[in-house]
């Protein structure tokens, strides 16, 4: 039996995010180890980690649905049903719950109109509250899109997502948001990055998940 | 601290616009360890390692040297992993040494590499962290440019790849057998040790796992030697260590600091007090892991791996989350078993029933429906976890995570439990119903 190509057992995928997984699964020892990047990359393509996302991360890799699914599964960044096209983290875990993050993760409810764990129906936004996201000397944190802002205070956050819903950002800049929404930083962040997000994957070149800010 | 030398954080603090480029790491001196390092044999660089005596500093505090020296010597190939899965609640300096000198991680990666007689690496950082992600593949796409990386090292024969690995949210893929079968395609479970990483680690093969913090240090140690490491700071917590600070002080950050000062020196002369100048009620010494420290006990004890491990706690990843006395420290335990609650991964049935179980008594404790016969159900359910409540915690799960849930809860019961009583009495103790609501 020949080994399929890339191109072949994906062929609906865009030549870039074709390429990339297969640069993805030359950078391994063993082909399974691509099965992380590459379920970015299918998030990306497929908008979240449907089951079609999981059966091609499968024939990439010579794994089966159910191994994909479990991996997929574990990991509370693969997002097994769709999300919007914002997804607004707050942290609540200790540090920034000792300066107030539940009040933060009230305000981006209040804001964005649903509950967190749920998702807009225009698609515009899912909000989740999320366990420590290493910003802990910039508390309260807020990440969109894994993109990070610190020293986000209630009134700011709801700025913020009402700056999301009108400015609708094609990608997300961490600087740019920390600048207009943020406060006390962990550490000095240094010159503004030009990359950012352009989906709800973290925004990594490799990966097809990062944009010019 | 003038007379502490910085050794991680100095470029940066140096030069804020730009440490991260390869033009201004080269500028102050970048790339000359390697230089150098390759000009020694590979064991005179390990040598160096483990004359420094530095201890991992990702949380456990084993000595790097001696870990390297458990690889088997005829076994190939062997990997080198950089943790960089950073999750600890509390912990946030590997995210600035990853953001703010890259290239410091990857010479140290390339020393080590080459002293380990590895030729591929690896470096897992968590999703959460794209930024840092970014800035390091650069840098290494950087290194190969410039012939640091790739094959033929500088004209000296050495070979080495280097990738990159993004998590996707999982607290445990810190712990280094979840993180190699996270980095193997599977779910991010630990695996049961013996054997260790060091005989069967990344795909069966001899593995190094080292924290991001203990490699940066590589490339001062080799320049400078390992036994000048050594004699920074106390015998037995050799060097300089980040330390993040957060929660109720005034200057929350990372301090780069020789161990040793006080925990009073600390939170009063460098971190600027408390907020408002409130009294300090509690500390977390070392993540969400360890147990806590109150002011009467503890405020002047030296800031040591062995102080603090000697009075029930530990210093593990250097972070530190202070609470005023304001807080509701019954509100503060749950919400850090909550976090090990939700990262728990399932495979032991003490930890994934019994950190459930801690977080939904505390729930009902914080929401009025709390009994006084909960006190010692916790802590019950709390030995069912780490038998003997003793420390270092003995456990009855594959690894730490689980303990680490029964820490904050040993702490409000040893400093607290009148407060917790007052909690649960003041509601209208529960005590005559046969089954509380769980909540």
């Amino acid at each position: 039996m020949t080994e399929r190509t890339v191109d072949q057992i994906v062929p609906g995928w865009t030549a870039p995010n074709r390429e990339r997984a297969a640069t993805l699964l030359a950078a391994y020892p063993e082909r399974r180890s691509a099965v992380m990047p590459l379920l970015y990359l299918a998030s990306l393509e497929h908008g979240y980690v449907s089951d079609d996302a999981q059966r091609e991360v499968a024939d990439l890799t010579g794994l089966t649905s159910a191994q994909v699914q479990s991996v997929a599964s574990f990991y509370t960044m693969y997002k097994r049903d769709p999300v919007g096209r914002y997804l607004v983290s707050v942290c609540t875990s200790i540090s920034c719950y000792l300066l107030g993050a539940d009040d933060v993760l009230d305000a981006v409810e209040e804001a964005t109109g649903i509950p967190d764990g749920e998702s807009s129906e225009d698609g515009l936004f899912s909000v989740e509250h999320v366990e420590c996201i290493g910003a802990c000397g910039g508390a309260p944190a807020v990440q969109v899109n894994y993109e990070l802002v610190e020293g986000v205070e209630p009134d700011k956050a709801i700025l913020m997502c009402n700056w999301l819903r009108t400015a609708r950002p094609e990608v997300v800049s961490s600087d740019e948001m920390q600048s207009l929404f943020g406060g006390q930083r962990s550490f000095d962040w240094g010159p503004a990055e030009q990359e950012g997000a352009v989906a709800a994957v973290p925004a990594f070149g490799p990966y097809g998940s990062a944009g010019e800010a | 601290m003038s007379d502490a030398p910085l050794i991680l954080t100095e470029r940066m603090d140096a030069h804020p616009a730009d440490s991260h480029t390869m033009e201004r790491y080269e500028a102050t001196g970048g790339y000359e360890a390697l230089r150098r390092g390759l000009e020694m044999a590979p064991e005179e660089v390990a040598a160096i390692v483990k004359a420094s005596n530095i201890r991992g500093r990702g949380g456990a505090g084993f000595p790097t040297g001696v870990k390297w020296g458990f690889l088997p010597q005829a076994m190939r190939p062997r990997y080198l992993v950089i943790n960089g899965d950073e999750s600890e609640p509390g912990t946030f300096k590997d995210r600035q040494l990853l953001e703010r000198d890259p290239h410091q991680l990857v010479e140290g990666i390339i020393l080590s590499s080459y002293a380990l007689d590895v030729h591929h690496a690896f470096v897992y950082i968590r999703g959460e962290y794209p930024r840092p992600a970014r800035r390091v593949q650069h840098a290494i796409d950087e290194a190969y440019a410039k012939g640091y990386l790739g094959s033929d090292i500088l004209s000296s024969g050495f070979d080495l790849e280097v990738t990159v690995h993004l998590g996707a949210g999982a607290y445990i893929c810190g712990e280094e057998t979840a993180l190699l079968n996270s980095l193997e395609g599977r779910r991010g479970e630990p695996r049961i040790k013996p054997p260790f990483p060091a005989v069967e680690g990344l795909y069966g093969k001899p593995t190094i796992v080292n924290n991001v913090e203990t490699i940066s240090n590589v490339p001062w140690m080799v320049l400078n030697g390992g036994e000048a490491y050594a004699t920074i700071g106390p015998e037995t917590s050799a060097g300089t260590r980040l330390f993040s600070l957060s929660g109720h002080v005034a200057k929350p950050g990372n301090y780069e600091i020789v161990m040793g000062m006080s925990w009073r020196e600390l939170f009063y002369d460098l971190a600027g007090g408390i907020p408002a100048d409130r009294a300090i009620k509690c500390w977390i010494p070392g993540g969400a892991s360890a147990p806590w420290f109150v002011p009467d006990e503890h405020l002047d004890l030296p800031v040591t791996i062995d102080d603090t491990g000697r009075h029930g706690s530990m210093l593990g990843s250097g972070a530190v989350v202070v609470m005023d006395e304001m807080t509701n420290v019954v509100a503060a335990a749950h919400r850090v078993v909550k976090f090990f609650a939700h990262e728990s991964c399932g495979q032991c049935t003490p930890c994934r029933e019994g950190t459930t179980w801690l977080e939904r008594m505390l729930w009902r404790i914080l929401n009025g429906e709390g009994r006084l016969m909960d006190l010692d159900l916790l802590l019950d359910v709390c030995d069912n976890i780490s038998p003997g409540l003793r420390w270092p915690p003995a456990q009855t799960t594959i690894c730490p995570l689980g303990p680490s849930a029964v820490s904050p809860i040993r702490s409000i019961m040893t400093y607290f439990r009148d407060e917790v009583e007052a909690m649960i009495v003041s509601a209208g103790s529960r005590d005559d119903l046969e089954e509380a609501p769980v909540g």
